[in-house]
């Protein structure tokens, strides 16, 4: 098979010193925030960023990517010790993992936490290795209405299939979007929303907005909750961790539910938190004692994990084949590959092989290593959090301004940091999701070129994006999503309606 | 320690009352920023108006997309801003109390001038104030262990970033001083 001559290559592109030793900086440094208060995936991933700059993009994607699989488990720590979710998608982890620490279980409790996200990552990493080249050479006879039609389709199922109220998932993509056109546009050359300011001709740098949307803003809402925490020290010894694995085969189906569930809703935009949920109700909707659930059970701790981490992983699928980021922090990963010059899409897989295969098998080996330095580790990071956060916050203010200016050498760019931070604070309170945003920022300027070139190849006819088969299928697609409530709404009726009718024949 | 070994506990002395009083309601908060977001779509709308949105002989002009985008951000702001006005359940919530303002803005205060002080100071002499500032005074934290973490830390940065790895920071008198 062509993938695994492909993968084998990737291993030589990193099975050199230099990238090994930034795999594990980039994984223990992951772990250190993920373990902190207020910090996790997107945030560490937008601080550290800059530390990457100057590198090759390999090294740097390699060490990007371990310092999110390493904010993954890191979240997990804090969930089961403290009962503390670093992020919304932990919030299953802590139903029963807290508790099992709570009955001296925690050595249990984190090792089934550790061994599940390293399986779900595993089966789609496993996926994305036979997957992600079939469609990235299916993308590639993708002309611009196609690409349209697939941004519309990511954005339309923001909107339809989202949690948050529906004007606030529109607010926000409308606003990344329409920033993302601020600056000289790239067709006509005219300068688009800058109102006459010299330092908004560059444009809004997606990765400054971010920095402060999610670092910034981050520290605000932290320094309003209240900071004392009290949680468990524990240690991993191998005597447990073996118990643990020898008990796996048990739980294999769920397991493999959990896998499922989480590769599948990880390639739709914004899928893990709900993966997470699905996988720990489906595990107990088909266990024979579902009363124990709740009280420390561990396999309330494989299902949620593994699912959350298979579909954290399964967001970089769309984001390696068609340049469509399926997560917050895969639309950073995405933000990052461009600053390399990188330009994510199908034709990445033809034309930086060494680098996709690198990635790729730096998220089999990362996830290996990753696993090994928790499991020995845990102490050390469960200590981190002695560590006041008065010491903590102004040291990442610090990294985030250092982020800011480092992308385009401008000082307006921290100004720039501050004012996101002060948005993403209000945003979070006010309830307008920034996860669309996001991603808007970062698709913007493409998905309009593609929406103009499309509209110039067929002198303005929106008939295009329903020319044929393919596009207008992802067209159709794209529309139903958007009506998604309320078509159904309408169909719940349907139902309704026809019960009775067929009660009386 | 009374505390036993296997617990971590880490006590927060000047945590936000949950009695504290409301400085602003969530509704009047939620009005602020659609009207903010209506505005600013209105303003954004304008100006995509102004560069053209209609169609140039050769497809869309540049306004074109912008424009519609803001006309749906207006839309969305107006219905926003409808159910803020008309809802029951956001009147009587908090969007920040005065305890929590409070310390929203020990941090924001000090970020803000962090940013000054970087424009004239350069920034790693401003993130050592910042740090050792924020350590002695907000922490509370002994003053010498609060200037050694400022110390190593902005040392330990400037070492990384501007040494090591080659990439420039806005640098002052101070850095000037030893000829960087």
């Amino acid at each position: 098979m062509e993938a695994f001559g492909l993968l084998f290559h990737g291993f030589t592109v990193l099975l050199t010193g230099k990238t090994l030793v930034l795999m594990v900086v980039g994984l223990v440094l992951g772990i250190f925030v993920g373990v902190l208060p207020g910090l996790g995936g997107p945030n560490g991933v937008a601080i550290l960023l800059p530390l990457t700059f100057t590198m090759d993009p390999t090294s740097a994607i390699v060490m990007l990517s371990c310092i999110y699989w390493g904010a993954l488990f890191g979240g997990a720590i804090t969930s089961i010790l403290f009962n503390i979710p670093g992020e919304a998608w932990s919030v299953a982890t802590t139903f029963d993992g807290y508790p099992m620490a709570q009955n001296g279980q925690a050595a249990e409790a984190l090792t089934a936490a550790f061994t599940s996200s390293f399986i779900g990552s595993l089966t789609a990493v496993l996926l994305i290795t036979f997957l992600a080249p079939g469609i990235a050479s299916f993308a590639l006879r993708f002309g611009p209405p196609e690409f349209f039609a697939v941004y519309l389709l990511t954005f339309c199922s923001f909107v339809g299939l989202g949690r948050e109220e529906k004007h606030k998932t529109i607010i926000s993509m409308a606003l990344g979007l329409l920033l993302a056109g601020v600056g000289m546009d790239t067709v006509s050359g005219t300068l688009r929303m800058t109102f006459e300011f010299s330092e908004l001709l560059r444009g809004i740098n997606f990765l400054v907005a971010v920095i402060g949307l999610f670092g910034i803003s981050e520290i605000l809402l932290t320094m309003e909750e209240r900071l004392a925490l009290r949680g468990h020290a524990a240690s991993i010894s191998l005597r447990v961790v073996l118990r643990v694995w020898r008990d796996l085969p048990r739980y294999a189906m769920t397991l493999f539910r959990s896998s499922v569930i989480g590769c599948w809703l990880g390639i739709t935009p914004g899928g893990a938190i709900a993966a997470s949920f699905m996988g720990y109700n489906l595990a107990k909707r088909f266990s024979k004692d579902k009363e124990s659930f709740g009280k420390g059970r561990i396999e309330g701790v494989f299902a949620p994990e593994t699912a959350a981490h298979a579909s954290g992983t399964a967001a970089l699928l769309p984001m390696l084949a068609l340049g469509i980021p399926g997560s917050g922090t895969a639309a950073i990963l995405l933000g990052g590959l461009m600053v390399w010059g990188l330009n994510p899409g199908p034709l990445l897989f033809v034309e930086h092989k060494d680098f996709v295969w690198g990635l790729i098998a730096s998220m089999y080996l990362g996830n290996v290593v990753g696993l090994v330095i928790v499991l020995t580790t845990v102490p050390v990071f469960a200590a981190i959090l002695r560590v006041p956060f008065a010491a903590i916050a102004p040291m990442i203010v610090v990294s985030c301004a250092i982020g800011a200016f480092a992308i385009q050498n401008a000082m307006f760019d921290i100004w720039l940091m501050l004012v996101f931070g002060v948005v993403g604070y209000v945003f979070k309170k006010v309830g307008i999701p920034l996860a669309p945003f996001t991603l808007a920022l970062v698709l913007g300027s493409r998905t309009e070129d593609s929406f103009r070139l499309a509209m110039i190849g067929a002198e303005g006819d929106l008939r295009v994006f329903w020319s044929n088969w393919l596009v207008g299928s992802i067209t159709t697609l794209a529309i139903v999503l958007l009506f998604w409530p309320a078509i159904g709404a309408v169909l719940t009726r349907a139902r309704g309606l026809l019960r009775p009718a067929r009660g009386a024949a | 320690m009374a505390t036993p070994d296997h617990e971590i506990v880490v006590e927060d002395p000047d945590a936000p009352d949950s009695a504290s009083p409301t400085l602003a309601g969530a509704r009047s908060v939620n009005i602020v920023v659609y009207l903010l977001l209506f505005g600013l779509s209105v303003l954004l709308g304008y100006d995509n108006w102004r560069t053209g949105m209609g169609w140039a002989p050769e497809g869309p002009q540049p306004g074109y997309f912008p424009f519609y985008l803001s006309v749906m951000m207006g839309a969305a702001s107006l219905y926003g801003l409808g159910a803020a006005l008309w809802s029951s359940t956001l009147s009587g919530e908090a969007f920040v109390t005065h305890d929590q303002f409070r310390r929203v803005m020990q941090v924001f205060v000090p970020t803000l001038l962090f940013c000054l002080l970087t424009q004239w100071l350069g920034l790693y002499v401003a993130s050592f104030l910042l740090i050792a500032g924020f350590m002695s005074i907000i922490g509370r934290i002994a003053l010498w262990k609060s200037l050694l973490t400022a110390a190593v830390f902005s040392i330990g940065m400037f070492v990384v970033f501007d040494v090591a790895f080659d990439v420039i920071m806005p640098k002052g008198p101070l850095e000037a001083f030893f000829g960087y």
